[in-house]
């Protein structure tokens, strides 16, 4: 267990340096002047000789991108915004726990709510549930969260008054609950649909094998087919698509924290994209991809434990 | 399997079908209708503003006066467009990547499955929201807009397709035709074209068809974010975005697009998923 726990985090360094590579370069490709977006374009030949000197632009970009790795590494210095000039990491600490709540509470929603309609449509295949299921599957698949969300919040906020039409902010002391509902619900629901298509599919596979039927036929009840023979054996791919699917609310709080206008990392990533400022942008991706390769991380242990098979087909492969 | 029977397996199944036919209409009004009517998609009218569906504007016009129906078809062209140039990236990079790995083996085959499983741990739309940032498309002309979400969006999407592809060629590879193939002295390079490639289009087919509605959604979201492609062209996701000022009184402005938008990649879905079914009747669907 401990060797493959170690693999998969030999396997994490890389792909964090082949992200902060690819973010780095891009940025180097780009026809903008850092300068110019720290200083203003107006400003002085020598004001810009010299900014470009004191924040390192003039030296050659491999060593700059060294340099950056190396204060990332050792001091945890993501450098600092072109814009305010403040560290990255304030910035970012400032943004992050929204996003963070955001996600956290829409993946709980998107479990709570995509298994139990996936084991159902599985346990009535064919039925009127399992056709409802399957087109709800479809719509989330299909409806963009920037449709959901102006839809709900007219029907739900501005036509029935339920709910506040508002995000939140946990920066401003006091949140109402009732501003969290319509945000969750909107980045939950394609989350929802995806895992309550797989949840059905893998249960299916399940219900139809020969020690299902054993089980049955020794007179183990129902419930406990379902629950400890069946739901058992179709979590580790439900597992998996909850890993993915983590990396897609992430993704997909950049729509919902701009429609809703809540200060996380997502609007953030929209500000420092439109402003240029490379630093933030570097080092909020290089903060998604720790999360995804943490996340995937986790999954592939909590795989190891659901499914003892994993582990050992990992070490034939390595 | 000969095309024509494929193409009766397709017509046999009535969702297939009538995605076929949707696709097909939408093509043709996309590239014809825009050309008939009588607006400009940028072209403002002051003095008929937001107005409600009628005779002389069929879908209304919008806060500048626009004609929606010109604009959400000029739309379809865009996201149309981008999705098969996307594909196309795909493609070559997607079936490239993965004929070399599968069929040379060895550390080639590890090195690529590597960069494969490290660009697939991270979402195709949020590599690409990166990429368009640092590469600077919001301050583009619009066409070069369209081509850096093209190329954002072909350069993050071809790993789940090479690890198909990859797939597909480690099992072919050990078939008997290519071991005669092979003794009858033919080289890598015929059987890779004669005897390898032919039996992956299937697959790919079927694979480029469901990632396409993908490929559309991720536009228009990159489109919406305002990071995609630029005004005044009309993505569909560019007009939802501008419509926000007024959807409570006219949600008919975010309906409209959003329609047009899930309807297509419903249909690209259904159409997936039948092809599947007809090139390859050994796997039933449930």
């Amino acid at each position: 267990m401990l060797r493959y726990v170690l693999t998969r985090l030999g396997l994490a360094v890389p792909t964090l340096l082949a992200i902060s590579f690819l973010v780095f370069f891009a940025a180097y490709l780009s026809p903008a002047d850092p300068v110019d977006i720290i200083l203003g374009q107006r400003a002085a030949p020598e004001a810009k000789a010299r900014v470009r000197h004191e924040w390192g632009l003039d030296r050659p970009p491999l060593e700059r991108y060294g340099k950056y790795v190396v204060a990332v590494v050792t001091k945890g210095d993501f450098g600092r915004s072109y814009q305010t000039k403040e560290p990255v990491t304030d910035f970012i600490a400032r943004g992050f726990p929204n996003t963070a709540i955001l996600a956290v509470s829409a993946l709980g929603l998107a479990l709570l709510t995509g298994i139990p309609l996936g084991v159902i449509a599985a346990v009535k295949h064919n039925s009127w549930i399992d056709r409802f299921a399957m087109a709800f599957a479809l719509l989330g698949v299909a409806t963009p969260s920037f449709v959901l969300a102006p839809v709900l919040t007219l029907i739900l906020a501005v036509r029935m008054g339920w709910l506040p039409v508002g995000g939140f902010s946990l920066q401003e002391g006091l949140v109402d609950p009732a501003t969290f509902i319509l945000p969750t619900v909107v980045l939950a629901a394609r989350s929802s649909a995806l895992i309550a298509r797989l949840t059905r599919s893998a249960m299916l596979d399940v219900l139809s094998q020969d020690f299902i039927r054993t089980a049955r036929a020794k007179g183990v009840r129902p419930i406990g087919v379902l629950f400890k023979h069946a739901l058992r054996n179709a979590l580790s791919p439900i597992l998996t698509v909850a890993g993915t699917t983590f990396g897609y609310l992430l993704s997909g709080s950049f729509v919902v924290e701009t429609f809703f206008t809540i200060p996380g990392i997502g609007n953030q990533s929209i500000t420092a994209i439109t402003a240029r400022d490379y630093p933030v942008i570097q080092g909020l991706a290089l903060l998604l991809a720790g999360i995804f390769v943490g996340v995937n991380l986790l999954v592939d242990i909590l795989q190891g434990f659901v499914d003892p098979r994993a582990r050992v087909s990992d070490q034939k492969a390595i | 399997m000969t095309p024509r029977e494929t193409w009766q397996r397709i017509a046999a199944n009535k969702i297939a079908l009538a995605s076929i036919i949707f696709l097909v209409l939408l093509i043709l009004a996309a590239v014809f209708v825009p050309m008939v009517l009588p607006f400009g998609y940028e072209q403002q009218l002051p003095d008929s503003r937001l107005l409600a569906p009628g005779a002389k504007h069929i879908l209304g016009t919008d806060d500048l006066g626009r004609d929606i129906l010109t604009r959400v078809l000029v739309g379809a062209r865009i996201s149309l467009m981008v999705a098969v140039s996307v594909e196309c990236v795909v493609v070559l990079l997607g079936v490239t990547v993965g004929l070399i790995a599968g069929y040379r083996g060895g550390w080639i085959d590890s090195l690529l499955m590597r960069i494969t499983d490290v660009l697939l741990a991270f979402p195709d739309v949020l590599l690409a929201i990166l990429l368009l940032g640092t590469l600077g498309a919001t301050s583009s002309r619009p066409e070069t807009s369209a081509i850096l979400v093209v190329v954002s969006l072909g350069v993050t999407g071809w790993p789940p397709l090479a690890r198909l592809v990859r797939g597909q060629v480690v099992s072919l590879r050990q078939r008997e035709f290519v071991d005669a193939a092979r003794s009858i002295g033919s080289g890598h390079g015929r059987i890779l074209l004669h005897h390898i490639l032919p039996n992956l289009v299937s697959p790919v087919i079927v694979a480029v068809t469901v990632d396409a509605a993908g490929v559309i959604l991720a536009e228009a979201t990159l489109s919406y974010l305002g990071i995609g492609v630029q005004r005044p062209m009309p993505s569909w996701g560019r007009m939802i975005n501008d419509a926000l000022d007024f959807y409570k009184s006219e949600p008919r402005l975010v309906i409209i697009p959003a329609t047009m938008l899930s309807l297509t990649v419903i249909a690209l879905n259904f159409l997936g998923d039948g092809l599947r079914d007809a090139l390859d009747p050994r796997k039933t669907r449930r």
